[in-house]
């Protein structure tokens, strides 16, 4: 594989993030503003990607929704990044009394069906975008502490780490100087996974209607007007969606690249 | 075997308790605090009376004793939406999302594991090259809006299958018409878990094929198709229980978004509702439930894994 930057995956990235960022700027039309000449109307000069059932611009709203799908997918990634990591390297340490308890409660929240805790989250807590974040954030880190934990027990039993401790560095500072470094490859692919596991997430919850409030857009939410007027308006259900795939494959492309890159990695 | 079942049960026990203490955390640090628990439509001296039921005029550490022995008693608390034990609720609708989990489950795995064993005997070869684009595919796609094409494409245009629910009403009950309205709800379950499924099958495939005991069983003459089945698909049941055990609490997820897009009668749609409407003792109880199944579900994969893999047996 090619150890280059990977560049179609940022790129289609980029692409992505400048859509959500200066589109709505380039595009000049508010998401919120309801032609009501034109409802569920097909593609126009005035509407490029036509209106959706209350008479709205779809491209405006694609772009105004891409901000929060986008955001909340990240910021959502790097809570269970962080979160991940952290349990994640508890659960490997070497002190037993820690990482015993760390490792089985660990295991327990793989086998929790987070989709459920979401559900009572977001009931309880309300659709604004930081409780999003924290939920999303909050379920997703399970993966990534499992893949944390078994590559810091691959690393601890390296040579250099058995010194490092040997000459009586302390265990955290062995950590921070010697594992962590290593474990950049994987939390980079680890991050990137996340955030495409957010965007999806959210964009369920979004569906479903437990994501932010209306009139705000996300993908998801998009795509709950468009199943009720699959018959008359099919194309509303295309875009969003066709975004939400674009972003996951970006990210999963991203992380595989990152993988691959890594010196006697498999495939 | 009896020790790690015993090891495994109170795993199992681990995960209702941290969902139980989760629950009881998220209810006390909502706004408004475990009083949303009374429903809000009923009289100040109804909703006094509930209050003092629940016990929320006591300590935490009592309300934390107390809340576990009314989940070991199954009082889980009445419905604000349908007026009626959330337990029984829950239970009523637990057996249609079980007919669309198991169906999507089979259905994935009958197509991994052929694929699986195909492209785990030529990593890098063209049909890997194919599943793996296809794979890679499949996981970037939300399972409603594949739900929502394929409603798009076979009901509303073709007009081949149903757009949702799980029988045609009024119509007298009918096994073709079941299975017609299962089709899309369980193909959209089963795309991405069989997708999983095909990863870990082709790398457990492409690692027994390397391991040292299949020379020996070319020599002795085996025939290919012989040590695909007792030797490579043997040695990889493991890590697809394995697989499939990490996948059960995700598909139970799915289920309801599934359920939610096709109108199924299930648990997971009844979440969602519930979710919707406020109605948390309805929303918890079915997080409790789900938590249970899932857990159930863990347990018997376990004994599976014992049955598939002799060395689980003896070992401890």
């Amino acid at each position: 594989m090619s150890r280059r930057i990977p560049l179609r995956p940022l790129a289609g990235l980029a692409v992505l993030s400048l859509f959500a960022a200066i589109g709505p700027w380039l595009h000049g039309t508010d998401p919120a503003a309801i032609d009501l000449a034109r409802t569920a109307a097909p593609a126009s000069a005035l509407h490029p990607l036509g209106t959706d059932e209350s008479g709205r611009d779809v491209l405006a709203r694609l772009m105004a929704g891409g901000r929060v799908s986008l955001l909340v997918g990240v910021a959502a990634g790097l809570v269970a990044l962080l979160v991940g990591t952290g349990v994640g390297a508890l659960a490997a340490s070497r002190r037993r009394w820690l990482a015993e308890p760390v490792s089985r409660l660990l295991d327990a929240a793989l086998a929790v069906p987070a989709f459920f805790l979401l559900l009572v989250i977001m009931t309880l807590f309300g659709g604004s975008a930081a409780s999003l974040v924290l939920a999303v954030g909050l379920t997703a880190w399970t993966g990534i502490a499992r893949l944390v934990r078994a590559e810091t027990m691959t690393l601890r039993e390296r040579e250099y780490v058995l010194s490092a401790e040997a000459l009586g560095q302390s265990r955290f500072g062995v950590f921070r100087r010697h594992v962590l470094p290593h474990l950049v490859p994987v939390l980079t692919a680890a991050a990137s996974v996340g955030v495409a596991q957010a965007v999806l997430t959210e964009s369920a919850l979004s569906f479903l209607g437990l994501g932010v409030e209306p009139p705000q857009a996300s993908w998801g939410s998009m795509l709950t007007g468009a199943q009720q007027n699959l018959a008359t308006a099919p194309w509303l259900a295309v875009y969003p969606g066709l975004l939400i795939v674009a972003t996951v494959l970006a990210c999963n492309a991203l992380a595989e690249a990152v993988r691959t890159r890594q010196p006697g990695s498999p495939r | 075997m009896i020790r790690r079942l015993v090891g495994r049960a109170a795993q199992g026990l681990l995960v209702l308790w941290a969902v139980t203490t989760a629950t009881f955390v998220l209810i006390h640090a909502a706004p408004g605090g475990p009083a949303v628990l009374a429903d809000p439509k009923l009289s100040p001296v109804e909703r006094a009376a509930i209050e003092s039921r629940l016990g929320l005029d006591r300590s935490l550490g009592v309300q934390y004793l107390r809340w576990h022995g009314r989940l070991l008693t199954g009082d889980l608390g009445d419905s604000f939406l349908y007026q009626t034990p959330t337990l029984a609720t829950v239970l009523g609708r637990l057996p249609n999302t079980l007919l669309l989990v198991t169906t999507a489950l089979v259905v994935a795995i009958l197509i991994a594991v052929p694929v699986g064993l195909a492209v785990g005997q030529r990593p890098g070869g063209p049909f890997d090259r194919i599943v793996g684009v296809v794979n890679f595919t499949a996981l970037a796609i939300p399972p409603f809006w594949f739900g929502i094409v394929g409603i798009l494409l076979l009901a509303a245009r073709w007009r081949v299958l149903p757009a949702g629910g799980m029988m045609t009403p009024g119509m007298p009950a009918d096994l073709v018409d079941r299975l017609r309205h299962l089709v899309l709800p369980a193909a959209v379950l089963a795309l991405p878990l069989a997708a999983e499924l095909i990863r870990y099958l082709r790398n457990a495939v492409a690692a027994t094929l390397e391991a040292s005991h299949l020379p020996p069983a070319r020599a002795r003459g085996l025939a290919g198709s012989a040590i695909l089945t007792r030797h490579v698909l043997r040695n990889a049941l493991l890590p697809l229980l394995t697989a499939i055990g990490l996948q059960v609490p995700l598909l139970v997820g799915g289920a309801a978004v599934t359920e939610t897009v096709f109108a199924w009668p299930g648990m997971g749609r009844l979440g969602v509702e519930a979710a919707l409407g406020r109605d948390y003792p309805l929303v918890m109880a079915i997080a409790l439930v789900v938590a249970a199944t899932v857990v159930v579900a863990n347990f018997g994969l376990d004994l599976l894994a014992g049955w598939a893999d002799p060395r689980i047996r003896s070992r401890r």
